[in-house]
C-alpha cells in the first residue's frame, strides 16, 4: 500500500451537528412543542391532525438524529465523550430533563387534572384531550392520563429503540433483544390491551397486558382487580389463569433456561424503557460495594412488602367474597404456610452453600415471623391477617412503591442515578427472578481465561452497577442475581473476555484460576461443552 | 515481623501484595510516585475518550488497602542500599525493608530526536502523561503520532475522539507488519483508513521543529516533508524504569536481571513485571515482556516464593489480545509474521475484509502452533488445552465450533473456514 492522504472533512467528526442531526432535532422539538402547547390549554381545532404531526415528528426526528449521530462512523462501540457531555454526565442538561420528567410523573400520578383529564364526566382538555382521537380509535373511549402515558412510553421505546439498534448495529445480540422489547411494548403492552378493551366493552377494568405479571403488577390480587377478572367473562378468566401460570410455571421455566434476562431485558416494559430511552445513562449506575449493599436490602424489603401486602389482600378478598372463590381463607393460609416452609426448607437444605450467611438468617427469621403472625391472627379470627388493615397496606404499597418508586424515582432520575434505579433497588419481580437466577438457572457470564486487562469498561457500563471487572480479572464466572443480561459488558470489552451463556449448572458458580499453563484434560473439556 | 516492601503499584506489584497477604501476615508496603491508589493503566485511553472517569480505572475501592492491611506510600524512590536494606526517598526520608520487590514498570523510549523536549511533545504511559495530554488537547488542531504499534494506534483513536486531525507515521509498509503477517496487517491498514486517519506508511521522524518559543510547530519526516502540528506523540516502545537502581549493587542489564525464581543477584531482592529481565527466558518469549498478564503471573509467582514455597516463573502458552479502533484481535500460541521453515499457515478472511483467522501449524507432523483471530472471539481455555496436549491442526478444525466465544446470535463462520481448509488441503495432497 502506498502512502495515503485522506480527506478529513466528514460530518459530525468535527464536533458540530450535521444536517441529519439538525433536521432530527428540529422535528423532535416540533413534536414536543405541540404537546407543550396543548398542556397550556391551547385548544387545537383538529386534534387528530396535531396529534399525528406531533407523534410522527417525534419518531422521524429521533430516526434522523440517530442516523446522523451513528451512521457516519464505522460500526463499533460509540461511547466517546459520554463522561464529558452535559446530558450524559449529570450536567445542566441532565438535571433539567430529570426535573421535567419528575414533575411530569408527579402530575401523572397525583394531579392528572393538570394534564387536562376531565374529571367527573367533564370532557378532556389539554394534553389528555390531544390524545382523545387515538384513544377513541383504539379502545372506543376518550383518553385517560394513562393512555397518554402509555402512548408516549411506546413512542419513546420505539424511537430510542431504533437509536439503540443503530448505535449497536455491529452486535446481533443487541439487535435481536431490542427488536424484542420494541415488539412487546407496541404489541403486548400498548395495542393488544387497548383493542381487547374495545372488544370487551361494558366490563369493569382489569389488566390486559399478558406479560405484566405479579408482583410487578402489584394490584393483580387486589379485590377490585380479582372481581374484575372473575366478572370479566372468558377473557377475564383467561387473564387470571394465564397470570397465575406466568408466576408459577412459565416464568420459572424460562428463568431456569435463560436467566432473568428473558424478562428484564427482552420483554418487560420497565426494562424496555431503561434499555432504549435510558441507554444514554447506563454508565451512571454506581458500582460501589456500598451501593450493592443498599440494593440488596432495598430490593428484598420491597419483595417482602409486596408479598405481605398480597397475602393480606387475598385474605381479605377470600373473607369478603367466599362465593367467588374456590378455596376458603383458611385453606389459603395453610397453603401459604406450607409454601413458606417448603420453600425456605428446600433453600436451606440444597442451596445454603450458595447463599451468604446473613441472607440465610434473614430468610429464615422473616419466614418464622410471617408464619407466627399468620397463625396468631388466624386463630384469633382477626380480619387483618397481618395486624394491619389490608386496604391501608395496599394503599401504601401503591403510593410508595407502585407510583413514587417505579415512576418518579425510577424514570425521573434516569439522568442522575442511571437507567435501572427501579429495576435494581425496587422491583419485587426482579428480586424473585434474581433469586432464581442465582440459585436455579443455566445462565451465567463466562470469562475468557486470562485475557482480562482490568480496564473497567464492563463495570462502568453495567446498568445494574455490578462490578463485573472484579469477577473477570479473577477469571471467575459472573452469576449475580441482579444481572439482567443486557450484554453490554460483553459488547464494550476490548479484549473479548465476556460471554453470556446458558450452559450446564455444573461448575457454574466457582472461581477458575487464571490459566498459568496448568494441565487441563482436553477431552474432558471438549466433551463438557 | 518481616517487612515486604514493593516499589511500584502497577498490576505486578499489586498482585504480589495481594497474594502475599493471602498467604501470610507479613507487613506489606507498596510505594508509588505515580498515583496514590492502584489503577489500570490500560484504561487511560478510555478516560481520555470520555468512556470512563479516572475513578473507574481503580479495580479496588480506596478502603480495600486498609481492610487488607497493606500500607501505601506515595513517594518517589531515589536510591536503594541493599547492604543496609534501606530505601531513600527524594524528600530525604527513608524506609527499611527485609524483603524488596522491584516492580517499577517501564518508561517510554525517546531516541534523541532534535526537538524532543519541546512543549507539545509527549508519550503516553503514566497518569501524569494523560494529564499532560489533557492540557495539550485544549485548542489543538493537528497532531502527529509517531510509531506504528499498539500504543500508537490507541493514541490516534484518542486524539480523534477530541476532533483533532491526526497524521500517523508508521515505519513499516503496512501497520504493525513486524508482528502481523501481510494479510492481517493490510486488514488493519484498511480499517485505519476507513476511520479517515491520515496514515503515512514507510515514514519515520527526522526532526521536531520549534516555533522559536519552545513549542512544537511542525515535524520533518525522513522524506523531508514538513507537517505542521501542535502535538507530537512519540510511541516507539518502552524500556524498564530502573534509573533509581543505578547506584545500588543490583545487577542491571536493560532491566533488572532475574533468574527463574525472579530473584536478583542480591538476596531478598526480587524484580517482577515490565522492569524484570529474564536471564533465561522460555522458548520464543522475550526476556522483557511488557504485557499485562505476565506482570500478574510474576506477582503471583513471587508471592509464593516469598511466602516459603519457591516457585519458578513459568508463563505457559503465549496469548494476547488488542483492539484496533473497532476490530478486536486475539492470539493464542505463536503465529509469526513470516512462517518458520517447518511452519505452514492457513488464512481465511471474510468478504467484508474485517474478519479473519490465521492458523499456524507444523508442516511435518501437523501439530497446531498458534492462531490469530480478527473480529472473532475465541476461547482461551480451548486453545490452551490444545497447545498443552499438542493436538493437530485437523483436530482444531474439527472442533472449531467449540472454540467460538462470540456473543449469542452472532453469525458463525466455522463452516466457511473449515471448508476452505479442506479445499486447500485437498489441493495440497493432489
Amino acid at each position: 500500500m502506498n502512502k495515503t492522504e485522506t480527506n478529513l472533512s466528514i460530518s459530525a467528526a468535527n464536533g458540530k451537528l450535521n444536517t441529519n442531526q439538525k433536521l432530527g432535532l428540529a422535528l423532535g422539538i416540533i413534536g414536543l412543542f405541540i404537546i407543550v402547547l396543548s398542556f397550556l390549554n391551547i385548544n387545537f381545532q383538529n386534534t387528530t391532525i396535531w396529534l399525528s404531526i406531533s407523534i410522527s415528528s417525534l419518531l422521524l426526528g429521533t430516526y434522523l438524529y440517530a442516523n446522523g449521530t451513528y451512521l457516519y462512523r464505522p460500526e463499533g462501540i460509540s461511547n466517546n465523550n459520554v463522561f464529558r457531555s452535559s446530558l450524559t454526565n449529570k450536567g445542566v442538561f441532565a438535571w433539567s430533563i430529570g426535573i421535567v420528567l419528575t414533575l411530569f410523573y408527579v402530575a401523572l400520578y397525583w394531579f392528572p387534572s393538570y394534564l387536562g383529564l376531565g374529571e367527573n364526566g367533564a370532557p378532556n382538555k389539554g394534553v389528555v384531550g390531544l390524545f382523545d382521537p387515538l384513544s377513541k380509535l383504539l379502545n372506543g373511549k376518550p383518553a385517560s392520563q394513562w393512555f397518554v402515558y402509555g402512548t408516549l412510553y411506546t413512542v419513546a421505546i420505539l424511537g430510542l429503540g431504533y437509536k439503540f439498534i443503530i448505535k449497536y448495529r455491529h452486535n446481533k445480540y443487541q439487535l435481536v433483544r431490542t427488536i424484542s422489547v420494541m415488539f412487546f411494548q407496541l404489541g403486548f403492552a400498548f395495542l393488544l390491551p387497548e383493542i381487547l378493551e374495545k372488544l370487551n366493552p361494558g366490563k369493569e377494568y382489569f389488566a390486559k397486558d399478558l406479560k405484566n405479571m405479579w408482583p410487578l403488577n402489584y394490584y393483580f390480587f387486589n379485590d377490585w382487580h380479582l372481581k374484575g377478572l372473575l366478572n370479566g367473562g372468558n377473557l377475564g378468566l383467561f387473564m387470571l389463569v394465564f397470570g397465575i401460570a406466568m408466576i408459577f410455571i412459565i416464568s420459572p421455566i424460562l428463568t431456569y433456561f435463560y436467566g432473568k434476562r428473558w424478562y428484564c431485558s427482552w420483554v418487560c416494559g420497565c426494562g424496555g424503557l431503561a434499555e432504549t430511552a435510558g441507554d444514554s445513562f447506563r454508565h451512571l449506575s454506581s458500582s460501589t460495594q456500598k451501593a450493592w449493599k443498599i440494593e440488596r436490602w432495598m430490593i428484598h424489603s420491597v419483595l417482602v412488602f409486596s408479598f405481605v401486602t398480597t397475602i393480606a389482600v387475598i385474605f381479605t378478598f377470600l373473607s369478603n367474597n367466599p362465593e367467588l372463590s374456590i378455596i376458603t381463607k383458611n385453606q389459603f393460609i395453610y397453603g401459604i404456610v406450607t409454601f413458606l416452609i417448603v420453600f425456605t426448607g428446600a433453600l436451606y437444605i440444597f442451596k445454603r452453600k450458595d447463599l451468604d450467611k446473613d441472607a440465610i438468617y434473614t430468610l429464615i427469621s422473616l419466614c418464622v415471623i410471617i408464619i407466627i403472625s399468620l397463625a396468631i391472627n388466624l386463630y384469633s379470627n382477626n380480619q387483618n391477617i397481618l395486624f394491619v388493615d389490608s386496604y391501608k397496606l395496599r394503599e401504601w404499597y401503591g403510593f410508595a412503591i407502585g407510583s413514587a418508586f417505579s415512576g418518579v424515582i425510577g424514570v425521573g432520575f434516569y439522568p442522575l442515578l442511571g437507567n435501572r434505579v427501579w429495576c435494581r433497588f425496587g422491583c419485587p419481580m426482579a428480586a424473585i427472578l434474581g433469586l432464581q437466577q442465582r440459585l436455579f438457572s443455566k445462565f451465567r457470564i463466562t470469562t475468557n481465561g486470562g485475557q482480562c486487562i482490568s480496564c473497567g469498561n464492563c463495570s462502568t457500563h453495567c446498568e445494574m452497577g455490578i462490578d463485573v471487572r472484579s469477577y473477570a480479572q479473577k477469571g471467575e464466572n459472573i452469576v449475580r442475581s441482579s444481572c439482567v443480561g443486557c450484554g453490554i459488558c460483553s459488547a464494550v470489552c476490548p479484549r473479548g473476555v465476556l460471554k453470556l451463556e446458558n450452559a450446564s449448572e455444573k461448575g457454574r458458580i466457582n472461581s477458575n484460576d487464571i490459566l498459568l499453563g496448568n494441565d487441563v484434560n482436553l477431552l474432558d473439556l471438549i466433551n463438557q461443552k | 515481623m518481616e517487612h515486604v516492601v514493593i516499589i511500584g503499584n502497577g498490576i505486578s506489584g499489586v498482585t504480589a501484595a495481594r497474594n502475599i497477604r493471602k498467604l501470610s501476615k507479613k507487613k506489606i508496603t507498596i510505594i508509588s510516585s505515580e498515583s496514590e491508589y492502584f489503577f489500570s493503566r490500560t484504561a487511560l485511553m478510555y478516560v481520555f475518550m470520555g468512556h470512563m472517569k479516572m475513578e473507574h480505572t481503580q479495580p479496588y475501592e480506596n478502603d480495600f488497602w486498609k481492610k487488607n492491611n497493606i500500607n501505601l506510600v506515595f513517594n518517589h524512590v531515589k536510591d536503594i542500599n541493599s547492604e543496609t536494606k534501606t530505601i531513600y526517598f527524594s524528600d530525604e526520608t527513608n524506609l527499611k525493608f527485609n524483603t524488596l520487590i522491584i516492580a517499577s514498570g517501564s518508561k517510554p523510549n525517546r531516541f534523541g530526536w532534535p526537538g524532543q523536549d519541546l512543549y507539545g511533545v509527549f508519550s503516553l504511559y503514566s497518569k501524569s502523561d494523560l494529564e499532560k495530554l489533557e492540557e495539550l488537547a485544549i485548542g489543538s488542531k493537528k497532531a502527529v503520532v509517531v510509531g506504528g504499534g499498539l500504543i500508537g494506534i490507541e493514541l490516534v483513536e484518542m486524539l480523534f475522539s477530541r476532533n483533532i486531525e491526526v497524521v500517523f507515521l508508521v515505519r513499516e509498509k503496512t501497520f504493525w507488519n513486524s508482528v502481523l503477517p501481510n494479510e492481517e496487517s493490510l486488514l488493519l491498514n484498511r480499517h485505519i483508513l476507513e476511520h479517515h486517519v491520515n496514515l503515512k506508511v514507510e515514514t519515520t521522524l527526522d526532526e521536531i521543529i520549534s516555533d522559536g518559543f519552545g513549542n512544537v510547530k511542525a515535524i520533518k519526516t525522513d522524506s523531508g516533508e514538513i507537517i505542521e502540528c501542535d502535538i507530537v506523540a512519540l510511541t516507539v516502545g518502552v524500556s524498564p524504569n530502573i534509573e533509581f537502581l543505578k547506584n545500588s549493587s543490583i545487577d542491571l542489564g536493560i532491566g533488572v536481571k532475574v533468574n527463574s525464581l525472579l530473584e536478583t543477584n542480591v538476596k531478598d531482592i526480587y524484580a517482577i513485571g515490565d522492569c524484570a529481565e529474564q536471564m533465561k527466558p522460555n522458548e520464543n518469549r522475550k526476556n522483557i515482556e511488557a504485557v499485562w498478564y505476565t506482570g500478574k503471573m510474576m506477582g503471583e509467582t513471587v508471592a509464593q516464593t516469598i511466602c516459603g514455597k519457591p516457585m519458578e516463573y513459568n508463563p505457559g502458552n503465549w496469548f494476547n489480545s488488542a483492539k484496533f479502533f473497532d476490530i478486536e484481535y486475539q492470539t493464542y500460541g505463536w503465529v509469526f509474521a513470516k512462517p518458520k521453515e517447518n511452519e505452514a499457515h492457513f488464512y481465511w478472511e471474510h468478504h467484508s475484509g474485517k474478519i479473519a483467522v490465521r492458523i499456524s501449524y507444523d508442516k511435518n507432523n501437523r501439530k497446531f502452533l498458534g492462531i490469530n483471530t480478527f473480529g472473532i472471539r475465541m476461547r482461551h481455555e480451548f486453545f490452551d488445552a490444545i497447545l498443552i496436549e499438542e493436538k493437530s491442526v485437523d483436530f482444531v478444525m474439527e472442533n472449531l465450533v467449540k472454540a467460538n466465544f462470540d456473543p449469542e446470535f452472532y453469525k458463525k463462520y466455522e463452516k466457511e473456514i473449515t471448508k476452505l481448509f479442506t479445499q486447500q488441503n485437498l489441493t495440497l495432497n493432489i
